[in-house]
């Protein structure tokens, strides 16, 4: 098993194990994954491309059914919930940043952040006041009024954090949050994501396989072939303004 | 969540604006089609509509419509008068008539013959003119579309003379009929006087109009017609629901108009369902980003179901109002009186159009209710 020393944990992986079609054409993906995730860090999932990274964070995330083992998220476990209470479990304890952003085009920046808050119940107007204050923390004071087609893909990237942040979930998952970006919009964004998500209630689980950011981890997870290698605490661990130049 | 499905919707404006037309189209052809079709046929049973005063018609047992006539004999008047139940009976003379048009042409007309005591059969619009006035020698009353065609160019005025069947014929009234289905002029004159217009002999009285007794249905009094005279009897409704189910059974009209309805029906469905389904689609990655931040399905399919009813909303107002527009505008044109919306066409399209978008949504709904959440993680 994985897991922190002496810290409380969020997310609890047991056995977990996926496997894609059946019969002849059967693919296992995952190889029974026991993981700890803590609470109040950042935890990195790495590894190369089609190692499991995605769909183990989709299993955690209810998105995924695992073929066996058991999630606990915040005590609960989501592998046996169903329907609408793990719907409405999503809604109250995660945030999600997506690789691609994932912004709604037809909304401008402000109502996309809002969209968390209205999905759990709060009107388009006052759920926009609460996202226009995070999107000013976030420096978008000048472009929330603006479309996704109108922002760069860093300001893009904020919108989509305001979105992941806005309803306060316990937990923030995050695929890939600077594949789409720029060295420095990397760094500036995962800035952004350490200094507001990684609150002391809080976890949050990043999947990347870009090594300038791994710098801002607290724990890092290595997948290969469907397993957890290694997991450990950070040594490189930087506090964002040790981070040189020359890292980003 | 509604707020964003309209933002959702109204975002690709281009699509939308398809969806709409689609949704319009259906709607207009129907309500047009369908529209022409009823003011059609009505104009089969215009000169049952005519003649409001009288609640029964009788005629030969062989007259299966009102253009085609076997004339009564004199006597049968008396007879129908006889039946009890029957509070009055009138003559009625209809034929057609060919008459001379102001620069010379011949025109087929419809010469209607009223009763010489009561002036029954009479439309009840006088738009100009004492009707009393028919009632002296060559007299006639012409309606107003008729006018215009006889004396085309010439405004509306009295004391004009035209020629039935190479007689004279002045002119001392206007008046407002309904549209009929073979001719648009049309001649009302005294029954004696029509008779010397036609010529031909004795026996000429082709319907016999009457009235049931206050307490007596038409339909009773027809029945007892029927039994002791011989002859056809039918209440007003009835005969003039035979006129029109005649046209519907013997000409191409219901075939043509129901074939071009079916295609509104059929490419509404088509272009609305493809474009709805086609929309969803290329909106189906932002369902996946709601439904993985959160949203339930039934969220989602509510989401659907309105973006659908809009559209259907929207479509069908558009629709309805060119429908609307065209008999508003095509109804002007003297060839076109007659024409209308009725209420029941225009809610049967409605009905129509909720169809074509509840079965575009339903089509629409399962891939959003099937989507997978975990492709939001795919880049």
């Amino acid at each position: 098993m994985t897991q922190p020393d002496n810290a409380a944990i969020a997310i609890e992986c047991r056995d977990v194990i996926k496997d894609f079609g059946s019969g002849n054409a059967k693919q296992r993906v995952l190889h029974g994954i026991d993981l700890d995730i803590p609470i109040g860090a950042t935890t990195f999932l790495v590894g190369p491309s089609g190692c499991g990274k995605t769909t183990l964070i989709s299993i955690i995330a209810g998105l995924l059914t695992a073929t066996s083992g058991s999630v606990r998220i915040l005590g609960q476990e989501i592998t046996k919930m169903r329907g609408g209470r793990v719907v409405r479990f999503r809604a109250n304890n995660l945030g999600f940043i997506f690789q691609q952003f994932n912004l709604l085009p037809s909304l401008n920046a402000v109502e996309n952040a809002a969209v968390s808050l209205v999905v759990r119940g709060s009107t388009l107007a006052s759920a926009k006041r609460q996202a226009g204050v995070l999107l000013d923390r976030l420096g978008m004071e000048k472009n929330k009024w603006k479309y996704p087609n109108q922002l760069s893909g860093g300001q893009q990237q904020r919108v989509a954090i305001a979105r992941a942040l806005v309803h306060n979930p316990r937990i923030v998952i995050s695929d890939e949050p600077t594949a789409s970006l720029d060295a420095e919009t990397g760094h500036e964004v995962m800035e952004l994501l350490r200094e507001v998500a990684s609150g002391v209630d809080r976890a949050v689980v990043v999947v990347t396989h870009d090594n300038r950011i791994f710098p801002f981890a607290d724990y890092i997870a290595t997948m290969s072939d469907g397993r957890i290698h290694t997991f450990q605490k950070n040594s490189t661990n930087l506090s964002p303004n040790e981070i040189s130049t020359d890292q980003r | 969540m509604f707020s964003i499905a309209m933002k959702m919707l109204f975002h690709d404006r281009a699509k939308f604006v398809g969806l709409v037309l689609g949704v319009a189209f259906s709607t207009l052809l129907i309500n047009q089609q369908l529209g022409i079709f009823i003011g059609l046929i009505s104009r089969a049973g215009a000169v049952v509509v005519d003649v409001p005063e009288a609640d029964i018609w009788v005629m030969d047992p062989g007259v299966k419509n009102l253009d085609t006539i076997f004339p009564l004999r004199d006597t049968e008047l008396g007879r129908v008068r006889g039946v009890p139940g029957v509070a009055w009976a009138v003559p009625l003379f209809k034929s057609n008539v060919t008459i001379r048009t102001g620069n010379g042409e011949l025109e087929a007309s419809l010469l209607i013959g009223v009763d010489d005591t009561t002036l029954i059969g009479l439309p009840p619009q006088i738009l100009m003119g004492n009707i009393d006035d028919l009632r002296r020698p060559d007299a006639v009353a012409v309606s107003e579309e008729g006018f215009r065609k006889v004396w085309r160019g010439q405004p509306i005025s009295l004391g004009n003379v035209a020629e039935l069947n190479d007689r004279r014929a002045v002119v001392v009234a206007i008046v407002k009929d309904s549209p009929k289905f073979t001719s648009s002029i049309t001649f009302f004159t005294r029954y004696s006087q029509a008779l010397q217009y036609t010529n031909n002999g004795r026996n000429q009285m082709s319907f016999i109009v009457a009235k049931a007794a206050g307490d007596q249905t038409p339909e009773a009094v027809s029945a007892n017609i029927t039994a002791r005279t011989g002859l056809k009897a039918m209440s007003s409704p009835a005969f003039r629901w035979k006129a029109i189910e005649y046209v519907i059974q013997n000409t191409g009209i219901p075939i043509s108009i129901g074939t071009v309805v079916a295609l509104g029906i059929l490419v509404g469905i088509a272009v609305v369902g493809l474009m709805f389904n086609l929309f969803v689609l290329e909106n189906l990655k932002q369902f996946a980003v709601l439904k993985a931040i959160g949203t339930s399905n039934l969220r989602l399919i509510g989401m659907v179901f309105l973006q659908a009813a809009v559209v259907g909303f929207v479509g069908f107002s558009v629709g309805l109002f060119g429908a609307t527009m065209f008999f508003e505008t095509a109804g002007k044109s003297p060839t076109f009186q007659g024409f209308f919306l009725p209420w029941y066409v225009a809610a049967g399209s409605g009905a129509v159009a909720a169809a074509i978008i509840v079965l575009a949504a339903l089509f629409a709904m399962r891939r959003v209710l099937f989507v997978d959440p975990a492709i939001v993680f795919r880049g």
